[in-house]
């Protein structure tokens, strides 16, 4: 059930991102949608009671291995956060460029590519 | 007055250095506890972000200039390949662990795990570089036309960024 | 064997390199860089008829990540390198026009490594970072030099882009959790003993929608016209060439083909998304009269080609399918730096300004007419062969409307790019284009070059070289979920 409330929140990003106008709001819809996704992999490993994956000094390995969250969406999400960061960075300089040569926001009026 | 008031100044001063050795822990140990190179690499770059909210960017480009950051960053990357390369030669696979493999009783230690601390050291220091970058470039610089054709400057007249 | 990892390795080193050191050399970035993808090449070729997985790390199968060269790898890998040089070589000279060439080259090789790896992967997520480095690298040089157009062009593109990879992110996520491992043979493996349930179908689906628009199949093509129209022209036959064909249909094989395992409802979505491309593409084409932005269309319409060979699923639909591939990276990366070169001449893409180009401007001229002849299927060029092969194989397997469809849209094609030849290089020489000259040596040295592959790739055909080179790719992807056993199994 919580896995809807991901695909809910993913939905929200997509919304942002097909309907509104300013670019700032569709930089935020994207943002919303990486979030979306990043929380629905790390609670793929989740496990009811699970202790954390990190073992000390004197822990038996095979009762760690039965009681702990799975460690691979973690990294996988480690990933996907610095491979999101990369490219909203690129995005708002790109948003800023766009800014100082049409002083408006707004993308209605930047259709000068068409046909 | 550049810059902020004297109160953040001078707590500026004297936290900076204490996010900076917090960085330096997180990416030393990350083979141990949770963090490791991308997680202290943004930590080692957000004590120079704070410097550069609280003084302005003169004081901060004095002491980590853009070209000093985009070496750093190439050095970064190039050390990371070197390491994956060397285990090529030196264990015969590519990126193999060529330090010693498992000393017995000698785990959980910090110089244990082979070249993986190495790895964590040369990703903060392009992470770190990187971000520095990416921070300068959009807060500080602006593009104007000059002569036809553009140009990158520092924001004219306001003392202070962001 | 121990040389797969260095077709990531030699770009990244190269890459990073280039910024530290040309600020004392001003030469540096182009030596290194025509080098580094000569060296490349030479590489790529020597890996002819080899196979074998390589473990990275040591660590075994399903724990690791690990590399796989197979017969559809090495297709792959000696297309994209060949066009690469010709590109570098091309860009000497031409990004002379632009502001700082050492990022350009920092961010083609980077592109670069991203597509090697994608290629050479055998792991779903690694996959997926090395698919974002080379789009990243390609957004940032879409809008290289940084006047309003491109802007534009390069933001619509970002939007779509991260929109397909966030789908392809969430589809990885919904086969992580439906399988349990990432290793694409595992999961192949895994898939064929228990079979297909709904969140398998659903991981298809979106797999199909982020990768889709990924190659720029209607209906998600949106992007194509304005980012492979404002680019500059290396780049543009980059992205035309290979990466819209790397990042998509060569994706797109290994889940359908060797991972998910091809099915009727799969193969009947292939069938129509490529159907559709080709007849849209080339219709939408026929109206325009700015040059790249044509070719730009056109490149949706002979992708859709491909796909319909593919989706065929008979061993004729997918050699035709294959050869195609190859050959339309040849000829439209030939005709976008044929486009450059014209714009370097003249300084405008509006085909109505331009005329009788081709008595000052032979070598461009002779390479374009060869091109063009090549795209719209006229023998003995390569075009010919492997449109011929499609067609053949649509009948063969049923469908004789889509045959009908295809030849329609090649006859199309043909009249497209006649009006192109007439109105840019024949008829008479405009007056105010008396002062223009043939571009420099190292443009037209890498123009001829990939115009002597359109000429002799039709040669490929002849059982010597087919057994080496074509045949194991399209074994590849015949032996389906086969894949598995192989990959395991070492």
């Amino acid at each position: 059930m919580i896995y809807a409330l991901c695909l809910i929140l993913f939905l929200i990003g997509l919304y942002g991102v097909l309907v509104k106008k300013n670019i700032i709001k569709m930089v935020i819809g994207l943002i919303i949608m990486d979030y979306a996704i990043n929380l629905f992999l790390l609670l793929l490993g989740y496990k009811k009671n699970g202790i954390p994956p990190i073992i000390s000094k004197g822990d038996d390995i095979a009762e760690f291995a039965r009681n702990s969250v799975d460690p691979l969406p973690q990294a996988l999400v480690l990933t996907s956060i610095v491979i999101g960061l990369g490219v909203i960075a690129l995005m708002v300089a790109i948003a800023i460029r766009l800014y100082e040569r049409n002083g408006t926001f707004d993308i209605t009026k930047m259709r000068r590519l068409k046909g | 007055m550049t810059g902020m008031t004297l109160i953040v100044k001078t707590i500026a001063r004297w936290i900076k250095s204490l996010i900076f050795l917090y960085g330096i822990y997180i990416t030393l140990y990350g083979h141990l506890t949770p963090g490791g190179g991308f997680a202290g690499g943004v930590i080692l770059v957000c004590s120079f972000i704070l410097l550069t909210l609280a003084f302005g960017k003169k004081n901060v480009l004095r002491k980590l200039s853009k070209t000093l950051a985009s070496e750093l960053d190439s050095i970064g990357a190039l050390f990371f390949l070197v390491i994956a390369v060397l285990g090529m030669f030196i264990g015969g696979v590519f990126f193999g662990n060529f330090f010693q493999k498992n000393i017995p009783g000698r785990e959980f230690a910090l110089f244990s795990a082979g070249m993986i601390p190495l790895c964590n050291i040369a990703i903060a220091v392009k992470v770190g570089s990187s971000l520095f970058m990416v921070f300068i470039i959009l807060a500080v610089l602006r593009v104007v036309e000059r002569e036809g054709h553009l140009e990158m400057i520092q924001q004219p007249g306001m003392g202070e960024d962001e | 064997m121990n040389l797969i990892p260095l077709f990531i390795v030699l770009p990244l080193a190269a890459a990073f390199t280039i910024p530290m050191v040309s600020r004392k050399f001003i030469k540096f970035p182009d030596i290194l860089g025509n080098l580094t993808t000569l060296a490349l090449v030479f590489l790529s070729v020597s890996v002819i008829g080899k196979t074998g997985v390589y473990m990275i790390g040591g660590w075994r199968m399903p724990l690791g990540i690990n590399m796989v060269l197979d017969g559809l790898s090495v297709l792959m890998l000696i297309t994209i390198n060949i066009v690469a040089f010709a590109s570098t070589l091309y860009s000497v000279d031409y990004m002379e026009m632009y502001t700082s060439k050492l990022r350009y080259y920092s961010l083609f090789l980077l592109m670069l490594a991203g597509m090697n790896g994608v290629i050479l992967t055998g792991d779903l997520f690694n996959l997926y970072v090395f698919l974002e480095i080379a789009s990243i690298a390609s957004y940032a040089l879409v809008g290289f030099g940084c006047e309003y157009d491109e802007l534009e062009a390069s933001f619509k593109y970002l939007v779509l882009g991260i929109v397909a990879s966030s789908f392809i992110l969430f589809g990885i996520a919904v086969i992580y959790g439906a399988v349990g491992s990432l290793n694409m043979a595992q999961i192949s493996e895994v898939i064929r003993q228990k079979g297909m349930n709904n969140a398998l179908l659903f991981a298809a689906a979106l797999f199909l929608m982020g990768f889709g628009l990924k190659s720029a199949q209607v209906p998600f093509h949106a992007w194509l016209p304005d980012a492979h129209s404002s680019a500059p022209a290396p780049i543009s036959a980059m992205l035309s060439g290979v990466l819209i064909k790397t990042l998509g249909i060569y994706t797109i094989i290994r889940l359908v083909y060797n991972i998910f395992g091809v099915s009727e409802s799969l193969s009947f979505i292939l069938m129509t998304m490529g159907t559709l491309s080709m007849v849209t593409g080339v219709l939408l084409a026929l109206g325009q009269w700015d040059f790249k932005r044509l070719l730009a269309y056109h490149s949706i319409s002979q992708v859709g080609y491909v796909i319909l060979g593919i989706g065929l699923g008979t061993p004729l639909g997918i050699l035709g399918g294959l050869f195609h591939l190859i050959n339309h990276s040849v000829f439209k990366s030939l005709l976008f730096l044929n486009a450059g070169s014209v714009e370097y001449a003249t300084g405008t893409r509006q085909m109505e300004e331009m005329g009788g180009l081709s008595e000052k401007m032979p070598v461009t001229g002779a390479t374009s007419l060869i091109a063009s002849m090549s795209i719209a299927g006229v023998p003995p060029f390569n075009g010919f062969w492997s449109k011929l092969i499609i067609i053949a194989a649509c009948v063969q397997a049923g469908h004789p409307v889509l045959a009908l469809l295809a030849v329609i849209a090649s006859i199309l094609t043909l009249s497209s790019f006649l009006k192109v030849q007439k109105y840019v290089f024949f008829e008479k020489l405009k007056e105010k284009w008396n002062a223009v000259r043939e571009v420099p040596l190292l443009m037209c040295v890498s123009m001829v070059l990939l115009s002597v592959l359109c000429v002799f790739m039709g040669l490929l055909l002849v059982p010597a070289a087919w057994n080496s080179f074509l045949n194991p790719a399209v074994q590849v992807v015949l032996e389906g979920t086969g894949y598995a056993m192989r990959v395991l199994g070492k």
